[in-house]
């Protein structure tokens, strides 16, 4: 081998391990715990550092399902998407999923306006109904979030759940709820780094610890963006692990939600002539996306489809393989 | 950057007398603050008028430590006192320095890697200081050969090029800037460079934008680490800012604050 492909790199800082999830002795009622973060390296460069936790898949789950859903995917879900309970259950059962994300895109004023009494219900209903931690989105109506998500962070004070997004011109509220209530915060950033670096030193500033940070740099599904994305999180990792504390979180990619926004998902055969099975076509979509923002670092990968979560679970299950 | 805050030294009225007077709260507290602003290391200086450089190096060193946990610089032309403070040191040390005799770097360099110290070498030589890149360049090389003989890591050594006043040898600076790019190119992976930046505006007036338009602009030349006061705050703003520009860090609002955060422990 040529001497310079034996170049190893050292990072001279880890990635903030963040922890999801409190059991009981901890103040919350979790009986499994989860971890991201805290590596040392470039994804799976083992013999660069330390890479202490496999990348972890939450299911995404919604209170609502928009009539535009894939019907490969409403097939796939057949039964399951008015009932989110049932449905988080199924998918962390036999797809495997290490986690849910639920988005509680139902208290958006525009599609269902439910109220934050709704979503606390919905909440706490899952808690008992898994083991594991939870992400939990709004709708992404800023004044609707603040008030939906608030309620959410207060009625599961202690158990250390994830909840998202804040973005530069909202995160005052939810920061503060999150550190009142000892939950973590996904910040957001339009696929800028920037603005990621900015985002994370206004949260710090207002007291969150960097351990309690998962950024969520905005993807595109392949074909929409995907290598801008890429790009973006390479960058940031780089300068995390060369030093920079503002961009050394672990990254959320939601996969799921933008591969089964692509065209190419979501168009049946017979209207797309030529352009092959359409349950395949859809779950590569997802998968394919998915593959590529473990390359790039992703720490949380949000997917959809119970047959692209297996097949992606596998592959994650093989890249660890030391 | 890598940044070596200079205060604590002799030359300094009031670190004489603390030093006279054993007053370890000056100096530990001169560590602190010059650490609290971003100093990743501390050059230690007994100064010209210590009667006893071997003891109070070595008190200097024991006394920083117990307040901050940096690297520090071994400053002084006597090897004995540059060991006494290597022994008491438990940081990673840079010895500042040797020049680039032979006869220096025979003992320089093997008492470097007995320590798994970082060592600075002024490209002079008896003949003394160059006159012209192309002297520089030949002195590097001997001390880089030396280094190589000695099996001596070169991202341990620190080439100082030697930066004059401004007020005394103007037609030297540009050299001097070009002597780090070249420098850098001599060795893979590259040997590393340091200044003592307030040189250049000895005998000025204007000694802190001197000190900071130098240091922006040797950076943009490669320069690894340079030793400066780090308590002037238009000469930390300025450097981060050429960090910056020059890529090293990654852009964003409050960048100044952003360094701050990650840089300072």
């Amino acid at each position: 081998m040529a001497e310079e492909l034996k170049v190893l790199d050292r990072a001279c800082l880890k990635i903030y391990e963040l922890t999801m999830g409190a059991c009981a002795a901890s103040g919350g009622s979790r009986k499994k715990i989860l971890k991201v973060g805290g590596q040392s390296a470039m994804p799976f460069l083992f013999e660069e550092g330390e890479i202490p936790h496999a990348p972890l898949i939450a299911a995404e789950v919604s209170d609502i399902v928009e009539d535009d859903c894939p019907f490969v995917l409403k097939n796939a879900l057949k039964g399951l998407t008015d009932k989110p309970v049932d449905w988080a259950v199924e998918m962390m059962g036999e797809a495997g999923a290490d986690l849910i994300c639920l988005k509680l895109q139902g208290t958006h004023p525009d599609f269902g306006n439910k109220t934050s009494k709704e979503a606390v219900e919905l909440v706490e209903g899952l808690l008992k109904k898994v083991e594991t931690p939870l992400i939990v989105l709004g709708s992404g109506q800023a004044d609707k979030d603040n008030d939906v998500l608030s309620a959410v962070s207060e009625a599961t004070k202690g158990e250390r759940l994830l909840f998202g997004d804040v973005v530069q011109e909202n995160y005052k509220t939810l920061t503060a709820a999150c550190i009142a209530d000892g939950h973590n915060i996904i910040a957001e950033s339009p696929i800028d780094v920037n603005i990621a670096k900015q985002l994370n030193i206004l949260i710090s500033d207002i007291g969150l610890p960097l351990d309690r940070i998962v950024i969520n740099p905005t993807i595109g599904a392949l074909g929409y963006g995907l290598e801008y994305a890429y790009s973006i999180m390479e960058r940031a990792r780089n300068a995390a692990l060369a030093g920079d504390k503002m961009l050394a979180m672990p990254f959320i990619c939601f996969v799921g939600q933008e591969a089964w926004r692509a065209k190419e998902a979501k168009v049946s055969e017979s209207e797309w002539p030529g352009s092959g099975n359409a349950d395949t076509r859809g779950i590569m979509w997802e998968v394919v996306t998915a593959l590529a923002m473990l390359q790039a670092g992703a720490d949380i990968l949000t997917m959809r489809h119970p047959q692209a979560i297996r097949i992606v679970k596998k592959a994650i299950e093989d890249l660890m393989k030391r | 950057m890598f940044i070596i805050g200079e205060l604590i030294n002799g030359m300094y009225k009031k670190v004489a007398e603390a030093l006279l007077e054993k007053d370890a709260t000056y100096i530990r507290a001169l560590a602190g603050a010059q650490v609290e602003v971003g100093a990743q290391a501390l050059d230690v200086n007994c100064g010209p008028m210590s009667r006893d450089i071997v003891g109070d190096l070595r008190w200097l060193v024991e006394n920083i430590q117990k307040e901050v946990d940096v690297p520090l610089c071994l400053d002084s032309t006597k090897i004995q006192a540059i060991e006494e403070g290597l022994k008491g040191a438990r940081v990673k040390c840079i010895i500042n320095s040797s020049s680039a005799d032979k006869e220096k770097l025979d003992l320089y360099i093997p008492l470097a890697k007995k320590y798994q110290a970082s060592l600075i070498v002024l490209t002079m030589d008896k003949k003394g200081v160059p006159g012209n890149k192309d002297r520089r360049l030949e002195l590097a090389a001997q001390i880089i050969e030396a280094a190589y003989a000695y099996e001596f890591p070169v991202q341990d050594l620190y080439l100082d090029p030697i930066l004059l006043p401004v007020n005394v040898a103007q037609n030297q600076l540009f050299d001097i800037l070009e002597s780090v790019k070249d420098f850098k190119s001599m060795t893979t992976p590259s040997v590393k460079t340091v200044v003592g930046l307030s040189n250049i505006s000895q005998g000025s007036k204007e000694r802190s934008l001197i000190n900071r338009t130098f240091l922006v602009m040797a950076q943009s030349y490669g320069l690894d680490a340079a030793i400066l006061d780090p308590l002037d705050g238009e000469l930390m703003n300025s450097l981060i800012t050429a960090d910056l520009v020059l890529n090293k860090t990654i852009y964003c609002g409050s960048y100044l604050e952003a360094y701050k955060k990650s840089k300072i422990k």
